[in-house]
């Protein structure tokens, strides 16, 4: 029994739940939206663990996983620690959409944006028995015929992996509600549907696929960027635009300050993120993840997050989802 | 034949006492770990992981295997001793298990546990080195019409756990499916039954339901009677099995297997379905030999159960293995591991890295052995923990309950949620409403809307579709035959003995009252 409750201390401690903060220190709280090991989650810890190593910020950071209606309940969360110049947050474009879906009282953009740190492309894979060689090949069967593509994703409604599509949908004439989407939880189930033939299309982040793109089981018919791919196996997917359809559309994640901190505090943080944005270490773990270095802060990163807003906004509202 | 000969080669590069030393660290870690309420496998093999890195790959495997047979293990283990599943998949167990700790039985509860886990993690394991690659691509072949199927087959399966008053046996399944609506829906992103409340948005944990209905729910009703019943001691018991015991383990050991092991394999299989029907099967049977034990506690209830559980779990190796997919939690975390020992799954796997795979593979073997060389002898020391004396004992079980509750997300809104879902524990006794079907109905319920609507999607709305693929034709021509069946039966020949088979559990609060 002693062993037993010694490890569910050693499990607290190790969680967070027992560390004080005194007034002085330099120590901050990184605020995560979703559970351990997903995507926001690998993105924050990694900002941090590169912050640390270099000691960037004079201090060290404690990581709380804010779980609950696909970010709303951190949010509420940041937005309540107004003033709060030691607490971040992690989040993206998922968030976005959370917080129309779940009907949020405040937006990304109330916050205080500090910088978006990476990227992440989207790719519209098939699978290798498909009879749509390329996407020109999809776009007209898809015009032709929006009933008759079944397209899934790894996301629920008002996600990345749903707005994709209905976004490609409206680029290309259809009617976003005509679509067919198939919400799956998360890369692995849709590419089990994917393998077995049992959906035409599927739309998610084109890291999640490595394995069966490089085998030859899935075939990328093109990736959402602005520039192609580096890396085996996807570097030959062309870009929506080099493909004639007029749609850039990128996931994305970014740190956020509470609302109401001091304009010395907000310089201060986004000069912290821009040192750790030229550590060799960052550069590694974005090859690592297969990240995209697309780094933005200030300024330009709040007009950013408002064309991203709205963007989502009218995505959802021609869905009738609004 | 050629695999047997490679495994054993992997067995060569694994077996020096180094190794093994590192898979009995493993073992006890993961058991211990596994043992902390609201600490399923995953959630252990996840904490645990960083120990192996630094290690060479052979050793990080073997110590890895043993943490996660003894993660698994350790789930079970509180399962029966504290009734506090700490995964979906433990829940079966915990139901016989629990009962038969209480009755002074929990060392043969735990040794069944134990020897089940390794027979059906054995026998799972070799059936992932004969055919996981001709099995994977099978299995993707199957889809959201057959998996509807069997949840159709599970629900009919249920009225056979609705105890002795239908009424209330149905009462208890519609509040489970009620439960189980509360949150997201996946297809339209709207939130069901959440009361504006963002935090009930992300849907209700079947373990916070599990353990606030079984434990909690059980604490409270034994408070309220404290003064009343005289102080219960359970019974020391026999410490280990006795032949009759394992008589009575053998025939649910090998038929919890063959469950578990199909559905584990199929990549939206899971270990849920397996545990309920192996659950199902042995009441049955046991009813049919005319020894039917379950509501107070049967052995045949934990061994079929948790070998169902473990062979899913070997079973899940295929996809993980042959298509890199990870299907559950725990084999996400997993896939994540092998990748950080250098191992790409994927269908070139077992032709590219074969020393890799058999060494992964024996070392799983080995550490299932060690699991139950290092836990049949643990098993009469758990269970002297119930000689506890019942006040202390309980509010030992309360406290862990709400830990595991609070640890998960660190979030006092989840420590409310426990205490009502533990006053309607209390309340479902106190009418004698039977729990099973309750529990049933939250881990059915969500995943019978899902499979039907990703169905009715991909479909397009045409009904037809479920019945497009084969394999859930067959599967609605046994659930036909095994509705209609007792029904001629009873018209031809109107025998008495049709009406002994269902008159199983009542709710556990009648049975519980017996017991005492």
């Amino acid at each position: 029994m002693a062993t037993v409750v010694a490890l569910a201390g050693a499990l607290l401690l190790a969680t967070g739940c027992g560390v004080t903060r005194g007034p002085q220190s330099d120590d901050m709280t990184m605020l995560i939206p979703n559970s351990p090991g997903g995507g926001y989650d690998t993105t924050g810890r990694t900002a941090i663990a590169v912050m640390e190593e270099s000691d960037i910020t004079g201090g060290s950071f404690e990581v709380t996983n804010v779980i609950g209606a696909g970010g709303s309940v951190a949010m509420t969360r940041l937005m309540n620690a107004e003033g709060d110049e030691r607490t971040m947050m992690t989040a993206g474009l998922g968030v976005v959409g959370s917080l129309y879906s779940f009907g949020a009282p405040h937006k990304l953009q109330d916050a205080t944006p500090i910088a978006q740190v990476i990227e992440d492309q989207e790719g519209v894979l098939v699978p290798a028995d498909s009879p749509y060689e390329t996407i020109g090949d999809l776009a007209a069967a898809w015009q032709d015929d929006p009933g008759s593509i079944v397209v899934g994703g790894g996301s629920s409604p008002g996600g990345p992996d749903h707005l994709f599509p209905m976004q490609l949908a409206t680029a290309l004439d259809i009617d976003a509600r005509d679509v067919r989407y198939v919400p799956y939880d998360g890369g692995g189930p849709l590419t089990t549907a994917l393998l077995g033939g049992k959906i035409d299309v599927g739309f998610s982040g084109v890291g999640e696929f490595e394995g069966p793109l490089s085998e030859g089981r899935l075939r990328l018919l093109a990736v959402s960027g602005e520039e192609r791919l580096e890396g085996e196996g996807v570097r030959e997917a062309p870009t929506l635009q080099e493909s004639g359809i007029d749609l850039v559309f990128t996931n994305w994640r970014g740190i956020f300050a509470p609302p109401g901190i001091s304009e010395e505090r907000r310089d201060e943080l986004i000069s912290m993120l821009e040192e750790m944005h030229d550590t060799p270490e960052w550069q590694q773990a974005l090859e690592d993840n297969g990240w995209i270095d697309e780094f933005k802060t200030g300024d330009e990163f709040t007009a950013f997050l408002q064309e991203q807003d709205e963007r989502v906004a009218t995505t959802l509202e021609e869905l009738d989802l609004l | 034949m050629d695999n047997l000969g490679l495994l054993a080669d992997g067995f060569g590069a694994v077996l020096t006492p180094e190794n093994l030393l590192y898979a009995v660290i493993g073992v006890l870690l993961g058991t211990f770990v596994g043992v902390l309420p609201g600490i399923g496998p995953a959630m252990a093999v996840a904490l645990l992981l960083p120990v192996t890195y630094g290690l060479e790959p052979i050793s990080a495997f073997i110590m890895f295997a043993g943490i996660y047979y003894g993660g698994m293990y350790g789930g079970s283990t509180t399962a029966i001793l504290l009734n506090t599943p700490g995964e979906s998949a433990s829940v079966m167990t915990a139901l016989e298990g629990n009962l038969m700790a209480r009755g002074g039985r929990a060392a043969q509860a735990l040794a069944t546990a134990a020897i089940g886990s390794f027979v059906a993690g054995t026998v799972g394991t070799l059936l992932v080195v004969l055919f996981a690659p001709a099995l994977a691509s099978v299995a993707v072949e199957i889809g959201a019409p057959s998996y509807f199927a069997l949840m159709v087959l599970a629900m009919i399966m249920v009225t056979s756990v609705l105890g002795g008053s239908p009424l209330r046996g149905f009462i208890a399944l519609f509040l489970g499916l009620t439960i189980g609506l509360v949150g997201l829906d996946l297809n339209t992103g709207q939130t069901r039954l959440s009361f504006d409340q963002p935090l009930l948005a992300e849907r209700i944990d079947v373990v916070v339901v599990a353990v606030g209905i079984f434990a909690l729910g059980e604490a409270l009703w034994v408070a309220a009677h404290l003064r009343r019943t005289p102080a219960h001691v359970v019974p020391v018991g026999r410490p280990w099995m006795s032949g009759d015991d394992v008589r009575r383990s053998w025939g649910p050991w090998l038929r919890g297997t063959a469950y578990g092991f199909p559905f584990g394999a199929l990549p939206a299989g899971g270990a849920e379905i397996p545990t309920f029907l192996s659950y199902v099967t042995e009441k049955r049977i046991a009813a049919r030999k005319g020894r039917d034990e379950f509501g107070r506690g049967a052995i045949e209830g934990v061994a079929g159960p948790e070998a169902a559980n473990n062979a899913s779990a070997a079973g899940t190796f295929v996809p993980l293995l042959a298509l890199g997919l990870p299907v559950t939690a725990t084999s996400a975390v997993m896939l994540a591991a092998l990748q950080g020992y250098g191992i790409e799954p994927g269908p070139g796997l077992m032709t590219d890295q074969p020393e890799l795979v058999w060494a992964l593979l024996a070392s799983l073997l080995i550490g299932n052995v060690l699991l139950l060389v290092l836990n049949l002898p643990l098993a009469p020391v758990w269970a002297r923990l119930l000689q506890i004396p019942r006040p202390q004992l309980y509010a030992g079980i309360l406290f862990f309950a709400a830990l595991g509750a609070y640890a998960a997300n660190l979030q006092a809104f989840d420590l409310f949620l426990l205490l009502l879902l533990g006053l309607l524990g209390l309340l479902m006794r106190r009418f004698g409403l039977p729990v099973l079907p309750l529990i049933l109905g939250v881990i059915l319920g969500p995943l019978m809307e899902y499979r039907l609507r990703e169905a009715m999607a991909i479909s397009g709305g045409e009904v037809s579709a479920l019945w497009s693929e084969p394999l859930a034709v067959v599967i609605y021509v046994v659930v036909a035959v095994a509705v209609v069946a007792p029904l001629v039966v009873r018209r031809v020949r109107p025998a008495p003995a049709a009406v002994a088979v269902d008159e199983g559990i009542a709710g556990n609060a009648d049975d519980e009252e017996k017991v005492r």
